[in-house]
């Protein structure tokens, strides 16, 4: 480093990658967060692709975005805005410019602002930044096409593949303006490309490339920043996505159970990688159908549970409207069954790669009869391993299909994984009907739990017939007599209700003033949120919930024990309905948005200050 | 030697209309199960939803009686998972071919060893007497009161062209051949599709009424054996012979034509055009052809998904969730 660069220590920063959809940005901001994750970073990512399929190149709606957070301590959200901001073209300056704070860093590609390219992106004259307002001092401008071209020209590549490095470059400048150790890109790199060499040498001198143009010509940067560890949890650590933690709570359950796993799926962003990963591990003993529809993915699930295995189908929104009927069929089966929602914007199609939490009302209401499922809501991307494996435990336990709610931003969102200890994880005992029933066991005979016991075929003794029709409570034989069906539901109803679920947490001020009351996956932002509130002095608490049904214990007592309680959610007010209906006489503020984007937290902490001053 | 009877598979009384084809369908069944001796805990029914969908209640085995239209897919699980079980799926012409259909064609088209037995009355019983896929364009039901204006599936047709391996057709008053055809389709490894020529004595009585009984078969069926001529007629006297592009009935000994001219049934040939010819044979030109009329190996769906998991599990490193973790790129933190 010169001696008359100035390094600034800062608690935490938010980095956007973005560019056009084939340049590499979702790579360059995963190696960015996994060499800040390495040093004890706290991270969390948010990528924000386009439902384009492949929109045309350099234009607006081909732009692909990773926004990657790193803190000294725990940091909860991906950012609401960025400290630096890297354009890989026109287009994408154009659209991302209004995800970055007002003195941030730009980092721009001058080679992909010619006229051409300004068109494009729509620009009316060749002085783009004059017509964005953007500070000049504040932006580096860097030939980086050219100058990836130059330090490849010897490699042999071709034009296309040295175009491809270009994601590498900007990574390197980023990594020198973070006074990062590009040792450990360098081991990510050699280890992604392991069987192509050469591919991983053209990368590694990109990235070195990157670096060391920042380190000589200190660009227009007017600081280099660090960012120390604070508060570092000792152990080892892996990048996560909520679909992959998602994936790895299912296989740590099938395993502790000691089952096959079995996914029925069909593809639906932004569910995919779910079956994605799950497909690769067959080595675990997974088997993945990819259906020839979303109800038979349902359907061959509740197949696969009959026969014995730990069984789940993963979709988002739509695929749950039809797939409904047929986690139907497992409720009044009583036959375990995870059905995953990672949540879209709706309804219909509506923004397929965008994130709401408007499904609630459907997991929870969404079928036919009276029809009571459990229902959880994963609170962050770590967060869906334990909830995963949480709706495993419950659905194998009970005899009952579990929604397990994620969604776009968790799904594809990333954070630091503590790599667990399946030891420490609870056991899963399915209730598997004893061998001295034989003789005596009837289907619907239930233990203590009001569990029905699980007879799996094979079993010598205990053939019987399940069905979608309602059956007697003692014989199990099929009944219409109306007693028998109210006793049928009534019991189904208090089974699910029995489901001991661990108490709602209040964070922050027990005293409060204010409490925010949020479910799934706002818990980051609305975190964040009590944070800087309390931080300005203000008692402000936090009840995120995670089980939604049943609700914890302690719910009534949480929600009326503060003055003012808002209800804070990406929908129209789903959670704040269902907290009424449950809770007698309570009545919240509320907050509600559905952008198909995360919060904002200046916004939430704006909206809850006028809360609090009324 | 089996060492089931009938009455280890039997279970409860049927509650089917008397005289309905679902009886003798069920009774043949249970003789054909025995037959097979594969023990009532090793099999599972799993049918839709439909008269004929009640089967599995009737049966000692393992057994679902599911949703419209989905019991192909619910029973593509049972099998995928558990491939020791004997798996049968149970539907009617609108539970497999109307709202199950796309399930009925996958199936087969991945080829997973499902016994799939169609009941095919041409009629929705249960819902009271509505037009079916199979009903025949112009048919009057309480949905068609005019005749429909559409016409109708024919299962062999879209089981060849769902690249099904497996087909046959009984009727199911004909109970000896029913079993023959049930346990040909146990034996086929792969989808397996058995029509059942049924008569709903309610909603579509007569339907099959030209092969219904036996002096009814003898005139207007022609049983199909592999690798024998095909012969049919109250005294053999009539046979099918090439024409052409075609195929026609002859009388042998008229015309020029002898027993030599007449085909060979060949239900193994990979290649389905002259088996599909066979399927679609109806009066009054043609016999309509009983027993099974295609079956072909194929490699199977379960047998290739559980080989592959253990292919993988030979080739790769980690065999357990604590190994499937050190995969991924870790860091420490000290």
């Amino acid at each position: 480093m010169s001696e008359n660069l100035k390094i600034e220590n800062l608690d935490s920063v938010v980095v956007r990658f973005s560019g056009d959809s084939g340049d590499g940005m979702q790579l360059a901001g995963n190696i960015f967060s996994t060499i800040s994750a390495t040093v004890g970073n706290s991270i969390s990512t948010f990528p924000d692709y386009p439902a384009d399929i492949r929109a045309p190149q350099g234009s607006l709606t081909g732009v692909s975005g990773f926004q990657v957070h790193i803190g000294a301590e725990k940091v909860y959200t991906p950012g609401d805005k960025c400290d630096v901001l890297v354009a890989m073209n026109a287009a994408a300056l154009k659209t991302q410019y209004k995800y970055a704070k007002p003195n941030a860093t730009i980092i721009v590609d001058t080679d992909s602002f010619k006229s051409a390219d300004l068109q494009k992106a729509q620009f009316a004259t060749e002085d783009y930044l004059g017509e964005m307002g953007i500070d000049p001092d504040r932006v580096i401008r860097c030939p980086l096409t050219s100058m990836v071209k130059d330090c490849l020209a010897d490699s042999g590549m071709d034009n296309k593949s040295i175009l491809k490095c270009r994601n590498m470059f900007a990574l390197g400048l980023v990594c020198w303006l973070f006074d990062r150790n590009l040792e450990i890109a360098f081991n990510f790199l050699k280890d992604k490309f392991a069987k192509k060499p050469g591919v991983a040498e053209a990368n590694i001198k990109v990235i070195q490339a990157g670096y060391d143009y920042g380190h000589n010509t200190h660009s227009s940067a007017t600081n280099v920043y660090r960012i120390e560890s604070k508060n570092k949890v000792k152990g080892r650590y892996m990048d996560i996505t909520g679909n992959k933690a998602t994936a790895y709570g299912l296989i740590a359950a099938a395993e502790k159970a000691g089952l096959r796993l079995y996914l029925g799926s069909y593809p639906i962003t932004p569910a995919t990688d779910i079956l994605h990963e799950l497909s690769k591990h067959k080595s675990l003993d997974v088997i993945t159908v990819q259906c020839e529809d979303e109800i038979a993915g349902c359907s061959s699930a509740v197949g696969a549970s009959f026969a014995g295995a730990l069984a789940a189908t993963s979709t988002s929104g739509p695929g749950i409207c039809l797939k409904s009927e047929a986690m139907n069929l497992a409720v009044i089966l009583e036959l375990p069954l995870v059905v995953l929602d990672v949540q879209r914007g709706g309804p219909a199609t509506g923004l397929p790669t965008k994130s709401e939490q408007t499904d609630l009302l459907q997991a929870l209401y969404g079928r036919n009869g009276e029809s009571p499922m459990p229902v959880i809501a994963a609170l962050s991307p770590t967060d869906c391993f334990d909830a995963a494996y949480d709706a495993c435990k419950i659905a194998l336990e009970h005899m009952t299909p579990v929604i397990l709610l994620t969604d776009a931003f968790l799904g594809n969102g990333s954070a630091a994984f503590k790599l667990p200890n399946l030891a420490d994880y609870p056991a899963i005992n399915p209730p598997y009907v004893p061998e001295d029933l034989l003789g005596k066991w009837t289907p619907y005979m239930r233990n203590e739990e009001m569990v029905r016991y699980w007879a799996v075929p094979g079993r010598k003794g205990f053939t019987h017939i399940l069905g979608g029709l309602e059956k007697d409570d003692k014989t199990g034989a099929i009944s219409t007599n109306p007693e028998n069906h109210d006793l049928m539901c009534r019991k189904r109803a208090e089974k699910i209700a029995k489901i001991a679920v661990p108490d709602v947490e209040v964070l922050g001020d027990q005293d409060a003033e204010l409490l925010i009351v949020g479910f799934g996956s706002t818990y980051g932002h609305l975190h964040a949120a009590m944070d800087e509130m309390r931080a300005a002095g203000k008692k402000v608490a936090l009840a995120q919930f995670k089980y939604i049904n049943p609700l914890p214990k302690n719910t009534a007592e949480v929600l009326k024990k503060f003055k003012k309680v808002v209800v804070a959610e990406q929908n129209l007010g789903q959670f704040a309905g269902y907290l009424r209906m449950k809770v007698d006489g309570f009545v919240p503020f509320q907050f509600n948005e559905v952008k198909g984007q995360p919060f904002v937290v200046s916004e939430l902490v704006d909206a809850f200050n006028e809360i609090y001053a009324k | 030697m089996s060492e089931y009877t009938q009455n280890d598979f039997k279970k409860g009384q049927p509650r089917w209309c008397p005289g309905c084809g679902d009886h003798f369908f069920l009774a043949s069944l249970q003789k054909a199960m025995a037959e097979i001796g594969v023990a009532p805990e090793d099999t599972a029914v799993i049918s839709g939803i439909g008269c004929s969908s009640r089967l599995p209640h009737y049966m000692a085995t393992y057994g679902m009686n599911t949703i419209h239209g989905r019991a192909a897919a619910i029973a593509t699980g049972c099998k995928v998972v558990n491939p020791k079980l004997s798996v049968w799926q149970v539907s009617g012409d609108g539970d497999g071919l109307a709202i199950g259909g796309n399930h009925f064609i996958h199936a087969q088209r991945r080829n997973i060893d499902l016994k799939m037995i169609l009941l095919n009355n041409r009629i929705y019983g249960l819902t009271k007497g509505q037009y079916s896929p199979t009903s025949p364009r112009g048919f009057v039901s309480k949905s068609s009161p005019y005749g429909t204006v559409e016409d109708p599936f024919r299962p062999a047709e879209l089981a060849f062209g769902a690249r099904g391996h497996f087909f046959a057709r009984a009727v199911a008053t004909d109970a000896p051949a029913t079993i023959e055809v049930l346990k040909a389709a146990h034996a086929h490894k792969g989808a397996a599709v058995c029509e059942i020529l049924q008569n709903c004595v309610i909603f579509n009585n007569g339907t099959h009424d030209s092969v219904y009984d036996k002096a009814g078969r003898l005139k207007n069926a022609i049983y199909l054996r592999h690798g024998e001529k095909m012969v049919f007629g109250e005294n053999n006297e009539k046979g099918l012979v090439q024409d052409g592009f075609g195929i026609k009935v002859v009388t042998i000994g008229e015309d020029g034509y002898t027993m030599d001219d007449v085909l060979v049934h060949d239900a193994h040939c990979e290649d389905n055009t002259l088996q599909l010819k066979l399927a679609l044979m109806e009066g009054p030109d043609f016999p309509i052809a009983l027993g099974v009329i295609r079956d072909v190996d194929a490699p199977t769906y379960d047998d290739a998904v559980n080989a592959q998991i253990d292919e993988i599990k030979a080739a790769k490193k980690y065999h357990n969730f604590a190994e499937l973790l050190e995969t991924n790129d870790i860091w420490e933190v000290k």
